[in-house]
């Protein structure tokens, strides 16, 4: 049986959805970009980042966790959220650490590249400069938690995908950190380099060791064109 | 840990029926056992209930009354908020910290005592106050804690005898009952009225009382419970949110330890109307010393047939309390991170839709009410919905409980009208020179004089019922700094507006209240609060800004008096900023360098 569809505005442009489709994955596909970043495709929405947030019907949400329906009337692309949403990443920049210049995610970082396109020159709110750890008891993966920008996707993927909870939460708050399944670092826990939560990280938190270099830096994903292209590039004329 | 602790942890374990959504029972149990939760424990815990030790590491480090190491036998937290600081809660603190040789957040070296602060504890009117190990103490002195102290030493928590504690004990705080309190109110009356009706007609005289929810919000009562009700589920749940944690509030205190049996025949009725067999109030944890009493009121309820099976004769309907105490986080107040904790979790709230009507509690269909508004549904199944009615304005029907604390001559609970104005409620309760009022906590509005006219009432000024009053001696910048921090520290940590906006918006205040801002830095951090409230997730982000926000609206020249002129006024100072190489150097720069 195929789902009724049902129809929808983004920015004044119509969008066809079916019943169980978010806001976000109904745009992916008519080819609207909706900046994001703890949004993975192949996981279950988490919510955290906000970087997503439309106006829908006079009221902000979230893209991926709002389901779509028939009749709405979205905002995406607007001055307002495009400035609410560059100072969401702006407060990522200064709540970590996040060296572009000599980072090893520098040209494939999804925080990177949102800066980029959402128009940030550099934070205009202080650095908070967190002492955090660098774990490197695992052989094959590093996890740097001055990167970690709390996005849940490693947490969603090692649960779901991977079966594994090697993450999860420590803490509450602006002092809250990522926290790993076992005492003494991720080297005790049951990751391995293959798992997908190995491969989901958006930053430079969980870095397969002796593998960031294979494509040099200027070849990356967005240092040729800018994050969200892919997506645009499906839109029908 | 000894194999005897292990067989102690698996038997906490198996009391709870090792089941995963007790979590929260679980770690409560082993942190007051043993006065902390170690890594040995988290093993046997996860072991038990077949998860991981990062789930139950995720769950319990979320919480302010855990601990992952031992700290002091004797655990002294002194209530930091406006009112207690502004009542002599910094001298009293120095008065702890001298008795016992130690600094706040420290344990003493005999592992005796630890001294901290902590966020507001619902005693607004009687500050400075202090919750030790579960136990309160109100009004305190400096000149008391000597006398404290020693008491503290001698007494067993365990057997709970010793000599008594002095300071010990909360006072009735209630100072004026209104038609919603001063009738008769025998257990179990209203609800023997509710059922004489069936669940529908219940529904329908809740609809027509005009009930809305006594938290702040101002849901429709009567809707909640119809959506509730016609929602498809295993089971429906009532919920009762005794998470009072907005500061300055305590009014629920006072229902649930001087009303008890309104509030339970509210609940029974809610189960009755929604077709719900089991009823849950979440205590805030810094009320841990209701629980007996409570829970003594639960047995005779049960025992008189107002609980259990075929509840008042009425056969087919069986319904029961459960009460769970929560362990420090402001942020469960919310509805859905309430349900999150019911179910064992760390308090982060869930994205809506769906709604708790729809799937709240294990993901069934949840009504989840304030504890005054319980007692409000009790009270109308009694007297009907036109006597609600009669009371206060055309959108806001009945009375509300006002807790009001501060520079006023008789704290205390209040129940008025709605529609009275501020100042009416300022003449009441003694606090006419007031010249700034906090209404309906730090999440609600900072009014001013020129606004005193105002109505509370949910077409006005809603409020939850928290009322801080200030006089002109108090500094208005200096207290939204201090919610500020609140803010900051209850911030759950979920999303990225709240978390990091909640820190970058204390700094700013910060830096406005020592006077180093600039015009810019002013603009900036109204620009920055209005991204929060934007873009945050739940209702804690979306209003952390407000006592920014509406001090700026109500208090514009307390802004200006401490501006800087010119365009850029750095956040430190050079010698500020100097301080750590002038250490290591062990010189001053000389004027060139600089």
């Amino acid at each position: 049986m195929v789902a009724a569809t049902f129809r929808f505005t983004v920015d004044g442009i119509d969008i066809e959805a079916v019943p169980g489709q978010s806001i976000l994955e109904a745009c992916d596909i008519a080819g609207i970009y909706i900046p994001r970043l703890c949004y993975h495709p192949d996981l279950e929405p988490g919510g955290n980042c906000r970087v997503c947030t439309c106006n829908v019907n006079g009221r902000n949400v979230a893209a991926c966790i709002t389901p779509a329906s028939h009749g709405m009337r979205v905002e995406n692309n607007t001055k307002l959220l495009t400035d609410d949403r560059r100072s969401v990443i702006e407060m990522l920049f200064v709540e970590g650490e996040h060296p572009c210049p000599y980072c090893v995610a520098s040209g494939d970082c999804e925080l990177q590249a949102l800066g980029y396109r959402l128009g940030m020159a550099a934070p205009t709110q202080p650095y908070q400069w967190p002492r955090r750890k660098i774990d490197t008891t695992h052989p094959d993966i590093t996890l740097d938690h001055n990167r970690c920008i709390l996005c849940s996707r490693c947490i969603r993927a090692s649960r779901m995908a991977d079966g594994k909870t090697v993450f999860g939460f420590d803490g509450r708050g602006i002092t809250m950190t990522l926290n790993v399944d076992a005492q003494g670092g991720l080297g005790n826990t049951q990751m391995a380099a293959i798992d997908k939560a190995a491969h989901v990280c958006p930053v430079a938190c969980i870095v397969i060791n002796r593998d960031s270099y294979r494509v040099p830096n200027g070849r990356r994903r967005f240092d040729a064109r800018p994050i969200g292209s892919d997506i645009e590039a499906r839109r029908k004329p | 840990m000894t194999p005897g602790d292990t067989v102690t942890v698996e038997a906490i374990v198996a009391e709870f029926a090792a089941d995963r959504s007790r979590l929260l029972d679980i770690v409560e149990t082993v942190q007051s056992r043993y006065g902390y939760v170690s890594d040995a424990a988290v093993q046997v815990i996860a072991a038990g209930l077949r998860i991981h030790s990062v789930e139950v590491e995720d769950m319990l480090s979320f919480y302010a009354f855990f601990d992952r190491h031992p700290r002091g036998r004797v655990r002294i937290r002194l209530s930091k908020t406006p009112i207690s600081i502004m009542k002599g809660a910094t001298d009293v603190a120095h008065a702890f910290e001298a008795a016992l040789g130690i600094d706040m957040g420290e344990d003493t070296p005999d592992g005796a005592f630890t001294l901290q602060w902590t966020s507001d504890i619902g005693m607004a009117d009687q500050e400075p106050a202090a919750l030790v190990n579960g136990m309160v103490l109100t009004a305190i002195k400096p000149g008391d804690v000597p006398t404290i102290v020693a008491a503290l030493r001698q007494h067993d928590f365990q057997q709970s005898h010793g000599q008594p504690i002095p300071n010990a004990g909360v006072k009735s705080s209630l100072v004026q009952a209104g038609p919603l309190l001063s009738g008769p109110s025998a257990a179990g009356e209203s609800l023997i009225a509710a059922l004489a009706l069936t669940p529908d007609q219940v529904i329908e005289v809740i609809s027509a009382s005009k009930l809305r929810g006594r938290g702040g919000a101002g849901f429709p009562t009567g809707t909640k419970w119809r959506l509730t009700r016609k929602s498809k589920g295993q089971n429906h749940y009532v919920a009762c949110n005794a998470d009072e944690g907005e500061p300055g509030t305590f009014k629920d205190r006072v229902l649930l330890s001087e009303f008890p049996h309104l509030v339970f025949d509210g609940m029974t009725i809610a189960g009755y109307a929604l077709g719900a067999r089991h009823g849950l109030v979440y205590l805030r944890g810094e009320y841990a010393y209701l629980w007996d009493a409570l829970q003594a009121a639960l047995k005779t309820r049960r025992r008189q047939g107002l609980l259990g099976s075929n509840v008042c004769g009425h056969v087919g309907f069986d319904f029961d309390i459960r009460i769970q105490l929560g362990a420090g986080a402001y942020i469960c107040g919310e509805e859905s991170s309430m349900i999150e904790s019911l179910e064992g979790k760390r308090g982060a709230p869930r994205d809506r839709p769906p709604f708790p009507t729809e799937r709240g509690y294990l993901q069934q269909p949840t009504a989840v009410d304030n504890v005054e508004t319980y007692v409000c549904a009790a009270r109308i199944m009694a007297m009907g919905a036109a006597w609600f009615r009669g009371y206060g304005t055309a959108a806001s029907s009945g009375t509300k409980l006002m807790g009001v604390s501060g520079d006023c001559e008789r704290p205390g609970v209040y129940e008025v009208p709605f529609g009275i104005t501020v100042n009416e409620l300022l003449d009441l309760t003694g606090g006419a020179d007031a010249a700034y009022v906090q209404v309906s906590g730090p999440s609600g509005q900072s009014v001013a004089p020129k606004d005193f006219g105002r109505r509370i009432a949910y077409e006005d000024l809603s409020t939850g019922g928290s009322t801080m009053v200030f006089g002109p001696q108090r500094d208005v910048l200096a207290v939204a700094l201090q919610f500020a921090e609140f803010f900051v520290d209850e911030s759950c940590g979920w999303c990225v507006p709240c978390r990091v906006g909640t820190t970058l918006l204390r700094q700013g205040m910060e830096k406005i209240v020592v006077g180093r801002a600039t015009l810019a830095d002013i603009m900036a951090t109204e620009t920055l609060a209005n991204t929060v409230v934007r873009m945050s997730r739940c209702g804690l982000g979306q209003t952390a800004p407000n006592p920014i926000l509406t001090t700026m609206r109500s208090f514009p020249e307390l802004y200006e008096a401490r501006m800087q002129s010119g365009s850029f006024v750095p956040r430190v100072t050079l010698s500020e900023a100097l301080a750590d190489a002038v250490q290591v150097q062990g010189r001053q720069p000389v004027a060139e360098d600089i």
